[in-house]
């Protein structure tokens, strides 16, 4: 069974691959709204109507593949547990909307889970491709093939000045969203990332933390993404948003190299004792968990630490999320037994490392 | 009664869980709450779309008479979802594809201001859909050059350049009238 496939593993088989910049750039997501031509958006439609576009992907496209994306599971939302639900937003799967979604909210999610396909969230199609490490153009490319796919048997709302229509005037023209992870512990560490936000803001794009809008950036793990959808070509959007996060890059790289020289023997520590912690805690909240990944990661990133591997952050972050700890449960679990099963996973991860 | 998890704000979420008839008083601050997934994804306080919904209303004050701003929206609605303007602006969506054409007259401000002075779509044409808007803006492309070709009196370049305007226009011709059979 496929969806359980989707619940076991805290890491899609996609992240396995490094991409380019894989130190920083954890992933790259390009993300389309579109919506049908002849149907109101979600937010007045009517259950009959929804149902029917819930029937129409389910009839089309269930178990049907695009190119190296094969098998698309077709899941209804209403059929998941609470726990399921959110396990699949902890694996960015699906947005936190959509889980909330009663009646005809579904997803397509293909078997390499680089694909997935929200329907009758805020629109009605929202498709999203994840690409390992900094590979916007790419990701964007195979974006607007699978959206012709798409189009072949649906009749999208566009509209010859506006685009394509969205129900949120913020996405409107291109309903993409281009959005790029990154691990930036030493800006962090710095506080330069505070001082570079207004400037990456006055162009147009937005940072935030790692579960999206609102979110704190948990294990310094930062989402940058394009603001504007209207009035610029997709390629020119993601242009601008790789010339920031190549600058980011380059900041990062600078301010690791610096501290390195600068206060070695303290980030060192600081490395190790995290190590230690993770290794050695009964007991371990999100935020320290997350805290100490982070600078696991970096001292992994930096070769202080050897016998670990790089992707423990991605697969420990999101293994430690309250979703996860209870599907690996099997049931609810109090603040404080989430602690504890949390630290005890960690410690089980790292010792099969070594 | 201060936070039982960061024990530095003030609780200010109370109340007793159950779990397998086990009862726990709970005291926290909403901070907590949030961070340890005791409100599982709550709504955004203050989100993108409530200051969108500023924006908006910020943008119709434009309109001088009180009474003809009143007017004026009582006969916005869209005649396909029902959706009328204050209600666009209270919720900060559209209902449907044809609210944009609707309320076309009152939406360049907004999209103006959301993203940075823009109001026309320039990225992808949907392939199919599309139909013949790629051919068409492939001409207005032939026709700008033609213009400059003419202009620096390259005329062998610009016969070359209306030969293929015509071409096309030929071909949107032919679509146009394919498709209205």
């Amino acid at each position: 069974m496929t969806l359980q496939n989707f619940m076991n593993e805290a890491i899609s088989p996609w992240m396995r691959e490094q991409g380019p910049n894989h130190d920083i750039v954890l992933s790259s997501r390009i993300r389309l709204a579109r919506n049908f031509a002849d149907v109101p958006f979600p937010i007045i439609a009517d259950q009959k109507e929804l149902e029917e576009i819930r029937e129409f992907f389910k009839r089309h496209y269930e178990h049907q593949s695009f190119e190296e994306y094969q098998n698309f599971e077709f899941v209804s939302i209403r059929d998941l547990t609470a726990i399921e639900k959110s396990v699949l937003v902890e694996k960015h799967l699906i947005s936190p909307l959509l889980a909330k979604k009663e009646g005809a909210a579904a997803t397509l999610i293909s078997d390499n889970e680089q694909v997935s396909v929200m329907i009758n969230e805020e629109d009605h199609i929202r498709i999203q491709i994840y690409f390992p490490g900094l590979q916007l153009t790419k990701a964007l490319n195979k974006a607007l093939e699978f959206d012709d796919w798409i189009e072949d048997k649906v009749n999208y709302a566009f509209d010859e000045k506006r685009g394509f229509l969205t129900s949120c005037p913020t996405n409107v023209g291109t309903g993409m969203r281009a959005s790029v992870m990154m691990h930036l512990p030493a800006l962090a560490m710095t506080k330069q990332i505070n001082r570079m936000m207004p400037a990456i803001n006055q162009l147009g794009l937005v940072v935030r933390g790692i579960y999206g809008e609102g979110s704190e950036a948990l294990g310094n793990i930062f989402q940058i993404s394009n603001q504007i959808t209207l009035g610029k070509a997709e390629e020119h959007i993601i242009e601008d948003l790789e010339s920031v996060v190549q600058q980011l890059i380059e900041h990062e790289r600078k301010a690791r190299t610096r501290i390195l020289e600068q206060s070695g023997m303290e980030l060192e520590n600081r490395i190790f004792r995290s190590l230690g912690v993770l290794e050695y805690s009964r007991i371990i909240e999100s935020k320290e968990a997350a805290r100490c990944l982070s600078n696991v990661r970096l001292g992994i990133d930096l070769g202080i630490i050897k016998n670990v591997s790089r992707n423990i952050l991605n697969e420990l972050m999101v293994l430690t999320q309250p979703g996860f700890l209870q599907h690996y449960a099997k049931k609810t679990l109090t603040m404080a037994e989430r602690d504890i099963l949390r630290a005890s996973l960690i410690r089980e991860r790292l010792q099969f490392e070594e | 009664m201060e936070c039982h998890e960061c024990q530095e704000r003030p609780a200010t979420l109370h109340y007793t869980q159950v779990i397998n008839g086990h009862k726990t008083e709970v005291n926290i601050c909403e901070v907590c709450a949030k961070e340890k997934g005791y409100m599982t994804y709550p709504e955004e306080g203050y989100s993108l779309h409530n200051l969108l919904t500023g924006l908006f209303n910020f943008d119709t004050s434009h309109v001088n008479t009180p009474g003809a701003h009143i007017k004026k929206e009582k006969e916005h609605q869209c005649p396909k979802c029902g959706l009328t303007f204050s209600e666009f602006k209270q919720i900060g969506k559209f209902g449907c594809g044809e609210c944009y054409h609707t309320f076309s007259a009152n939406l360049n401000p907004i999209f103006r201001r959301v993203h940075s002075g823009n109001t026309e779509h320039r990225g992808k044409i949907p392939k199919r859909k599309g139909g013949n808007l790629h051919l068409k803006k492939q001409v207005a492309t032939y026709k700008a050059q033609l213009q400059e070709l003419i202009t620096n009196e390259e005329f062998e370049q610009a016969a070359v350049i209306r030969d293929r305007i015509k071409e096309l226009e030929a071909k949107i011709n032919q679509k146009e009238a394919g498709d209205s059979r």
